[in-house]
């Protein structure tokens, strides 16, 4: 078991999506002991059981293999592990992508672990013959008239089976949908020593997960004081300093942009969140009221004073289904007169759709002008006559050939409708899926995660 | 007098579900006072009126400073449901900020 005093954990993507420039700067620009990724959303989880549905191989983020393949050379000289959820619902083809890549490079002799079974889509039946009703968080509803129509189905699994395989020598740590804190805290639990008994620590690590979870968010991105940020283009990504006793430092690598003080961490600890007192994770319970941060030092946060309670007998489970159809496409609408002619050219779709037998009802349609103030409706005040603005135009619905043939009348207002519309450069929109959830819980007892850790 | 929430408090918010939650941070504790007593949830609904359609539900964190709003219903639809623009309430923070508050004459301002 390693004994150390501090461990720096940083992490490198808050999305499927983030810049490949955050973990290539981080293992290039200081200190690190782990470099931990958070590729999954819930959405995210359907599109890779779709992709994988298509081809057996995909189902994993492959932004991860990209950016192995940069990052390695320097994580060996540094001796960095790396942790991600990059697995999506396809792990072992992860895996494999990856020791290619290892391979490719020609470095030996690295370790990589899979934690997998988080993913129960095929075992749904038998788990709900086994007595897991599966029932809607939000609805009460139980999941058995509807399992035919699900795509995914991922259990949000915690901190212990990544520990496992980092018991076992693992270098790079690749999971399924274990939850965004959860992969920041098991280095920690693994460095430290701390078993599941420790609520408190686990509670710490816990906040230090959610503080970095979303890479730059804590570090100046998305701030409100925008014009205090130096140099967002270089804007350096988190890194927690941890110590054994759960108290850790939020801060960001030397001579790196962006900025780390009480306000913009703080700022982080707001996101996403519901009942302060009671942040429920696969590991823990923990209490952001509990938190007490101080400014140490210039671009230092120190955390400390968490508690927790030890975690629930479930896991959540997220649950997604293909639910019906939306499409929307957009035109710019240039002035005089801007929103008059936007709204006329919304009109003038639904009228000529309706002519060839494609009918919307009024609460079917959806219009929305982009410069009106369409992201605080009644709050600010919309400018009297904008100079241009963007039509937004769409449906949803269970008919996909319906939306299609809404999707086929936006462009050619072009040269059929009032004058100056103009920025239809993406062309003609095409219906794609809605992907609604259904959150369940299943007890803990059932999910059975296994740990396999093999070297390349 | 009556101030902006801007000049006493900053935000962040996000998707949760159907709805969004809304972060608002104070910059002082005397500004948390502020928050804590004017930021109702009747008065938060009524100005995210056109923007929310379900209940508004408040929690307190005082150790930061902080309250935390979810809007239920703001977002046109939960999962990829929504054809907004907006449809994570990325910037319900920013919209809450345009809030109006009552402090006394000599309040120490941010943003001012």
């Amino acid at each position: 078991m390693p004994n150390k005093e501090k461990v720096l954990i940083a992490n490198g993507q808050g999305f499927w999506g983030d810049s490949i420039l955050g973990p290539i700067r981080l293992v290039n620009e200081g200190p690190l002991d782990y470099l931990t990724l958070d590729y999954l959303a819930e959405v995210t989880m359907s599109i890779m059981q779709k992709l994988k549905g298509r081809d057996p191989s995909a189902g994993y983020a492959t932004d991860f293999v990209k950016m192995v393949e940069r990052v390695l050379p320097k994580c060996r000289e540094k001796n960095i592990k790396i942790v991600a959820n990059a697995g999506g619902v396809n792990p072992q083809a992860c895996r494999e992508a990856v020791a290619d890549t290892i391979r490719k490079l020609g470095i030996k002799g690295v370790k990589i672990g899979v934690v997998e079974g988080d993913d129960i889509l095929t075992d749904l039946q038998s788990l709900i013959d086994s007595g897991e009703a599966f029932k809607n968080m939000d609805t009460g509803e139980s999941l058995a008239p509807y399992v035919d129509k699900v795509m995914s189905a991922n259990v949000y699994i915690g901190a212990e089976p990544i520990v496992e395989a980092l018991q076992q020598g693992a270098d790079i740590v690749i999971t399924g949908r274990a939850t965004d804190p959860s992969v920041v805290l098991a280095p920690m639990m693994y460095e430290f020593g701390w078993t599941m008994d420790d609520f408190h620590k686990l509670a710490a690590g816990t906040i230090a997960g959610h503080i970095v979870e979303c890479g730059a968010q804590c570090t100046g991105g998305n701030f409100t004081n925008w014009r205090e940020v130096p140099n967002m283009a270089q804007m350096g990504y988190p890194v927690i300093e941890a110590h054994p006793d759960g108290t850790f430092v939020v801060t960001k690598h030397e001579g790196t942009g962006g900025l780390v003080n009480l306000q913009t961490v703080s700022s982080q600890l707001v996101y996403e969140m519901g009942d302060p007192s009671s942040y429920i994770t696969p590991d823990c319970i923990a209490d952001f009221t509990s938190i007490q941060l101080k400014q140490e030092s210039d671009q230092r946060v120190a955390v400390s004073g968490i508690t927790g309670s030890k975690a629930t007998d479930t896991y959540k489970v997220s649950i997604s289904f293909q639910d019906g159809f939306k499409l929307v496409g957009q035109l710019t609408v240039a002035g005089p007169d801007a929103v008059e002619k936007a709204k006329l050219c919304a009109d003038i779709v639904f009228d000529r759709v309706a002519m060839d037998g494609v009918e919307f009802a009024p609460e079917e349609r959806f219009v929305e002008i982009v410069g009106t103030n369409v992201c605080h409706a009644g709050i600010a005040t919309p400018p009297s006559e904008p100079a241009e603005v963007i039509l937004r135009i769409g449906a949803k619905g269970h008919d996909r050939a319906k939306l299609n043939r809404l999707g086929m009348e936006i462009v050619p207002l072009v040269t059929s409708g009032p004058p100056g519309v103009t920025g239809f450069a993406g062309g003609r929109p095409k219906a794609t899926d809605i992907i609604s959830y259904w959150p369940a819980l299943i007890s803990k007892e059932k999910v059975k995660c296994s740990v396999s850790v093999e070297e390349v | 007098m009556k101030v902006a929430l801007s000049k006493i408090a900053y935000s962040r918010s996000g998707d949760k579900g159907e709805g969004s939650n809304v972060g608002v941070v104070a910059y002082s504790p005397e500004g948390y006072e502020v928050i804590k007593s004017q930021l109702t949830t009747e008065r938060v609904k009524a100005h995210f009126k056109d923007i929310c359609f379900g209940d508004v539900v408040r929690y307190e964190a005082p150790n930061i400073m902080a309250l935390n709003f979810i809007l239920h219903d703001s977002l046109g639809g939960g999962g990829s449901e929504s054809l907004k623009t907006d449809a994570q309430g990325k910037t319900h923070g920013l919209g809450i900020l345009y809030m109006e508050v009552e402090v006394p004459d000599d309040f120490p301002l941010t943003n001012d």
